[in-house]
């Protein structure tokens, strides 16, 4: 187990490695300074900015100072917006985005379960094409747009909820609603089909047989057996969650990480699309390695010193 | 036992002789297979068909392509020709599917748009398979160190965020069409390698692989003539489901501004245009490609379910 762990840590780290090896390369692969604009600046201050930003260093030195802000957890200032540091973006967008990335995981995988065990219990009952309907729509129809309808229907037209930013529980609705409707959908399908499966399966035959009522079988021995697929997409539904923020964030105003993130690429201001980046990439490969962790935890099937050569 | 026995003896009596006759023992006859027999994918196809959910999603990708193309040359207004007298039109029986902001004709520019998204959708695909099945192959078949080597290489990038390198990627190189494709498929071969290299990894300890190199065939062409047409079904499921997920991460691109720019439209662009335009009623702008973005989802996804079913020997029946 320590042993696993162990090797999980440095590939995480290797990977991590890569990606700001590969931001930074590519970053400073665009042709053109940053401060290229339309307003004239003399030659000085444009010499002035560019060792400010150390951009008239040769390119390892600049590497070495880059990698060296980020284990030291320092993504330096901004470009476009120069009184603010990334870390100051990162600090204040980062609650606001996560609240709306655990709540909509929540809500995703609560109702995901449960769409899926429904279905799985009345199989090609009503219940059961309704819930795969569902699914099927929630997988289909892009968050933005879902979005939109969102707003239109119950915040323009029936005006229910507020239409944009973040501010009170009310708020939080509709961008929940819109970011979990995919995942959800995914939970479901996988839900309900790891179910089916495991209802053939002969210990819930005895347990059947013992005479325990179908409440009890069902939660007690199906579902905990059931959920095991559905920890392995947790790390790559968190994925799509958070890219979905940049989206949602952007449709409802919400003073987020995405929205900062949008906005830098918009605006080509290269330290803050690296240092969020990187942040992003580091909370997504934690993800995945505790989602590993916890995989191998749960199921005692799974040596995991052994997974590795499978 | 003994009550059995002289139950058949009684028989005899009552019932003539002549009632009896010689069974007819043909051999031939005998021996005949009564079911036709079926190629695997002839087999699969007769699955698929039974399947509805999954012709209704591929009759409509069928409509859909032929749409793609009909539709520009059948409407009577240019895609890219700005009208201001006729900005935002609702649907009428001159412009079936409205105009928007530029006074450009939305039916026409949906069906150009589903070119280029379905375009992007099979490029990603394609060119997805080819390297995933190569590499995949190679590491699946070689085994050993290579393997582990190469399989080192597919599992650092598989824990790359799939959406932010593309996005990272569109940001150096500019958006475009082939910007969008390069980005695609930088990181999304290796879902396709790591399958490839399972099944290959099961399929060449099969007898006829052993057959196969005894008569000293060589590796390339054990790895195409035995190899991959055994291992052909997951790797066209993971295809069909390829393609939407590339035209929804187009989608999401154009959506961030880094997807397909003007003059060409794409699902994604134009709904992205289109947001704004929600709130001042004019509907139709966002509907009609939210519409087909969506359709054209549910139309892989179901096919892709369906042809996981059908492809999956296991469920032979």
């Amino acid at each position: 187990m320590l042993r696993y762990i162990m090797k999980r840590l440095i590939a995480m780290v290797i990977t991590l490695w890569f990606i700001v090896t590969l931001t930074f390369f590519l970053m400073h692969s665009i042709p053109g300074s940053p401060f290229n604009e339309e307003r004239a600046t003399s030659e000085a201050v444009q010499r002035n900015l560019e060792s400010f930003y150390n951009l008239d260093k040769p390119l390892y030195v600049q590497y070495f100072s880059y990698m060296k802000s980020v284990v030291t957890l320092d993504f330096g200032p901004s470009i476009k917006k120069p009184s603010q540091s990334v870390n100051d973006m990162l600090s204040r967008g980062f609650p606001v985005s996560f609240e709306l990335g655990i709540v909509t995981l929540v809500v995703a995988i609560i109702s995901g379960i449960t769409l899926g065990v429904i279905a799985a219990l009345r199989h090609n009952g009503f219940i059961d094409y309704l819930a795969m309907t569902i699914a099927v729509l929630g997988i289909s129809i892009p968050n933005f747009v879902l979005a939109t309808m969102l707003i239109q229907q119950l915040a323009v037209n029936v005006p229910i909820f507020p239409v944009a930013t973040w501010s009170s529980p009310m708020h939080m609705v509709l961008p929940t609603l819109a970011l979990a409707t995919g995942p959800m959908a995914i939970i479901a399908r996988l839900t309900r089909s790891s179910m089916m499966e495991v209802l053939t399966q002969d210990y819930i035959r005895t347990a059947r047989a013992k005479g325990l009522s179908p409440v009890k079988i069902v939660f007690r021995h199906a579902l905990r057996n059931a959920l095991l697929p559905v920890v392995t997409v947790l790390g790559t539904l968190a994925a799509s969650i958070l890219t979905g923020t940049f989206v949602i964030e952007k449709i409802f105003a919400i003073p987020g990480m995405g929205k900062y993130f949008v906005e830098s690429i918009n605006t080509r201001d290269y330290p803050v699309i690296m240092g969020t980046t990187v942040f992003y990439s580091a909370i997504l490969i934690i993800m995945l390695f505790l989602v590993d962790i916890a995989y191998g935890i749960l199921d005692p099937r799974i040596k995991l010193h052994k997974k590795e050569g499978s | 036992m003994e009550l059995h026995k002289r139950d058949n003896r009684n028989i005899s009596p009552e019932i003539p002789d002549d009632w009896f006759a010689p069974k007819n023992k043909n051999q031939e006859q005998a021996e005949a297979v009564v079911r036709p027999s079926l190629s695997y994918w002839q087999d699969a196809w007769n699955r698929l068909v039974k399947n509805k959910l999954a012709m209704t999603g591929l009759i409509f990708l069928i409509l859909l392509t032929i749409m793609a193309f009909l539709g520009p040359a059948i409407s009577p207004h240019s895609g890219s020709q700005q009208q201001l007298a006729n900005q935002n039109l609702a649907p009428s029986s001159d412009y079936w599917f409205g105009t928007d902001e530029l006074g450009r004709d939305v039916f026409t520019r949906v069906w150009q748009g589903a070119q280029v998204s379905l375009f992007v959708g099979l490029a990603a695909a394609l060119i997805d398979f080819a390297i995933g099945v190569a590499y995949g192959g190679i590491a699946g078949y070689k085994g050993g160190k290579t393997d582990n080597f190469m399989m080192r290489i597919v599992e650092i990038l598989y824990g790359l965020p799939y959406l932010l390198v593309v996005i990272l990627i569109s940001v150096v190189m500019g958006p475009g069409l082939f910007t969008i494709i390069f980005a695609l498929t930088i990181t999304g071969w290796v879902g396709m390698a790591r399958i490839v290299r399972g099944q290959v990894l099961q399929v060449k300890n099969y007898e006829f692989v052993m057959a196969s190199k005894t008569f000293g065939t060589k590796t390339g062409r054990i790895i195409r003539k035995n190899l991959l047409p055994n291992t052909m079904g997951p790797i066209i499921v993971q295809m069909t489901l390829t393609v939407p997920s590339a035209i929804f991460a187009e989608a999401f691109l154009s959506f961030l501004g880094l997807g397909i720019q003007p003059p060409l439209a794409s699902w994604g662009s134009m709904a992205n245009d289109a947001l704004s335009a929600i709130l001042t009623g004019h509907w139709w702008r966002l509907f009609f490609p939210a519409l087909l973005i969506s359709l054209t989802m549910f139309s892989f996804n179901v096919l892709g379910d369906g042809l996981q079913d059908a492809l999956d020997p296991k469920l032979r029946r």
